[in-house]
């Protein structure tokens, strides 16, 4: 809309928006409703915050992708000649005390945080999600089966087990992932199922009883589009969560093995000389905090745009 | 009965009101329905009662008709209702309909009688999804049975019919209001063209210049598509209105039931003249002499009815014999609209009916009624 100042003709003449009573009448009738997918985008794209942390997600992810052709030298690239330097042009983010590029290091990390963190977001959610709405809308006998086994999930102490399991099994990033995902969806589990508690005795989920929809489709369009709130924001809680976890895990020596980087050993690396060379705690510690704080927003916009209530 | 439950509703020719009635059937029939609620307690959930919800409901209602349900909260209408579609699975008891008892019907066989009945819930707010637009809501009754055809055509030709913008298909429930909302849950009940519609109060959630619109909606719909209604209310005015016949309901049991003329004409049992004596009269001046039988204390938990007759602990006419002997739906003989094939029947769950020109108060029988039958 062009600036209308000083523009001594009626209020809203020039303006797109408002239209002649019958053009408007006209159009009216004619108009085709936005489909779903537009509404919600439309949505998503007013939550700034929201959209900064999905394009910097992307970016991310890109660089992870890219990383094998991208990374200016190798993550064990043992370099005696210069080791401990700041951050330079050479090494943007430094080096450590091999010699070896920090930089190329926390893209090689970021690999394994990003792909534990999708993982664990993807299969947790999906679990949960769906041992959730069974127990909730079944009930009875398949409530206290399920929810006995979620307790009992939720009652392992999360580092001892992952200490366990990391004396039994090689762990790599795809069983490291594993093992979160067991540790995580019963979270998700607990939560859906109190939502589709409150949900299920709702009367529009009784009257789809009473046309004779099948449970199935109950579940799929009246429980989840319901629950899905808060699954989003449970969700991204989960991606965060893992990525701290597997850092924690390979802080503690229990995850990613060296030399193979993640940003987890490398802050375990970092610890000891953390007061001479602090960009080595600096780069895969901003990086954590970064990448968890775009999932959560992502997760708020995701939540508001799904919301048909909400506010445009 | 001479149709099959589940005859296809979709291009029957739409029958006038009781074009298809023939004597002596219903289309819906209760016979000793009961549900009873568990009370579980303790740890181990031992089952130490139970809610007496609907304790033993023998109702008729026949093709083309409207049959108003009334009762205070709690009475067991709504529950009734729920067991009547099956939405909960009665404890004891049949439910008939078009002759067949639903209750022993499986799934298949249920989803077919599904598409004859439908409901439409008190609360427009809670009943529809709010997250699918109204569009999606009204077509899910024909998704569900599989109807063939332009379901976006049929979905803008029902929301004409209720009288909302066929435009509005796209929108989401919250952004109607709540008389209109109603009017979505209508169309979606009519969706499939029913023959049984349970209005579970329709119009007690809605404003008083609302409900007149909504009500005179439902009665447009009943005409032009040969409708058979349950009519759920606590609202007596808008029953009298509405209601061909009306079943009184009292902590679950049938108190009076009666065509419409003879329950407000002449109630005959103490709970229903209570009921219609707090009526308000329109007229100031006639309002100032209205005399209003004031019942003393709460209902009784239906987890512990009393025994015998279950209104005895708040009938003024209520004398020992009551608090023993539990009181049949005995027939008025008596009964001004008495039909001939025992349908019209003015019947009433008492030992002492307050008979015509009698005052309530007074019981002038020691001799309890009884039916004849």
């Amino acid at each position: 809309m062009v600036e209308q100042r000083g523009d001594p003709g009626p209020a809203f003449q020039g303006d797109g928006d408002v239209q002649s009573p019958e053009a408007a009448g006209e159009e009216y009738g004619k108009v085709e409703g936005r489909t779903q997918r537009e509404i919600i985008w439309r949505r998503f794209k007013r939550h700034r915050l929201a959209m900064a942390g999905g394009v910097v997600l992307i970016l991310l992810y890109v660089a992870a992708i890219a990383t094998p052709w991208a990374a200016p030298y190798e993550y064990d690239e043992i370099d005696f000649a210069a080791f401990n330097q700041a951050p330079s042009i050479e090494h943007p983010m430094g080096t450590d005390r091999l010699g070896r590029d920090e930089m190329t290091r926390v893209l090689y990390g970021g690999r394994v945080s990003l792909l534990v963190g999708l993982g664990v977001g993807v299969f947790s959610t999906l679990i949960g999600t769906a041992v959730g709405i069974f127990s909730g809308y079944y009930g009875r006998l398949v409530d206290v089966g399920m929810m006995g086994f979620v307790d009992f999930l939720l009652t392992l102490p999360h580092v001892a087990l992952l200490l366990v399991l990391g004396k039994l099994f090689k762990l790599t990033p795809i069983t490291i992932t594993a093992v979160i995902v067991l540790l995580l969806w019963p979270r998700m589990a607990r939560l859906v199922r109190g939502q589709v508690l409150a949900v299920r005795n709702q009367e529009y989920v009784q009257a789809a009883k009473a046309i004779g929809v099948p449970d199935r489709k109950i579940m799929v369009r009246h429980i989840l589009p319901n629950v899905i709130g808060v699954v989003v924001v449970e969700a991204t809680l989960i991606v965060a969560l893992a990525i701290i976890l597997e850092s924690a895990a390979s802080y503690l020596g229990l995850g990613i093995q060296p030399p193979t980087p993640s940003w987890g050993n490398m802050l375990t690396d970092a610890r000891d000389t953390m007061t001479q060379q602090p960009w080595l705690t600096y780069f895969p510690g901003l990086m954590i905090v970064i990448t968890a704080l775009c999932v959560n927003f992502l997760g708020d916009g995701l939540r508001d745009a799904l919301d048909p209530k909400a506010v445009e | 009965m001479s149709e099959a439950p589940n005859g296809g509703s979709h291009g029957r020719p739409d029958l006038g009101k009781g074009g298809r009635t023939s004597g002596g059937s219903y289309l819906l029939e209760t016979k000793n329905l009961k549900m009873h609620f568990p009370i579980k307690a303790g740890v181990l959930k031992r089952t130490v009662g139970h809610v007496k919800a609907v304790d033993g409901v023998n109702l008729q209602v026949r093709e083309g008709e409207t049959l108003g349900l009334v009762g205070e909260s709690g009475c067991g209408k709504s529950t009734l209702a729920r067991c009547v579609l099956r939405l909960l699975q009665p404890t004891e008891g049949e439910v008939l309909f078009g002759g067949e008892d639903i209750l022993k019907y499986d799934r298949k066989r249920m989803l077919r009688v599904r598409r004859d009945m439908q409901i439409i819930f008190q609360d427009p707010y809670a009943s529809l999804n709010p997250r699918m637009t109204v569009g999606n809501i009204i077509a899910e009754p024909l998704r569900t049975h599989k109807v063939e055809g332009d379901r976006k055509r049929r979905v803008q030709e029902l929301l004409e019919i209720v009288g909302l913008n066929p435009e509005h298909y796209n929108r989401y429930p919250h952004e109607f209001s709540g008389g209109q909302r109603q009017r979505i849950g209508v169309a979606r009940a009519v969706a499939l063209r029913p023959r049984l519609i349970i209005c579970d109060e329709p119009v007690s959630a809605l404003d008083v210049s609302i409900q007149a619109q909504v009500v005179n909606l439902l009665q447009d719909l009943q005409k032009e598509f040969g409708l058979t209604y349950v009519f759920i209310a606590h609202d007596l005015s808008v029953v009298k209105h509405i209601c061909d016949r009306v079943a009184v309901m009292y902590l679950g049991k049938i108190a009076e039931l009666a065509d419409r003329r003879g329950l407000y004409g002449e109630p005959r049992h103490p709970y229903t003249n209570a009921l219609l004596s707090a009526i308000p009269i329109p007229d100031p001046e006639r309002e100032r002499e209205r005399r209003r039988i004031v019942l003393v204390g709460d209902v009784p938990s239906p987890a512990n009815p009393p025994p015998g007759c279950n209104f005895h602990t708040r009938c003024p006419r209520a004398q020992g014999y009551c608090k023993e002997h539990v009181p049949d739906l005995m027939r008025q003989e008596d009964g001004p609209q008495n039909g001939a094939n025992g349908a019209d029947d003015h019947r009433a769950s008492c030992f002492f009916p307050v008979l015509e020109g009698q005052k309530i108060e007074k019981p002038s029988e020691s001799t309890p009624y009884r039916a004849v039958e």
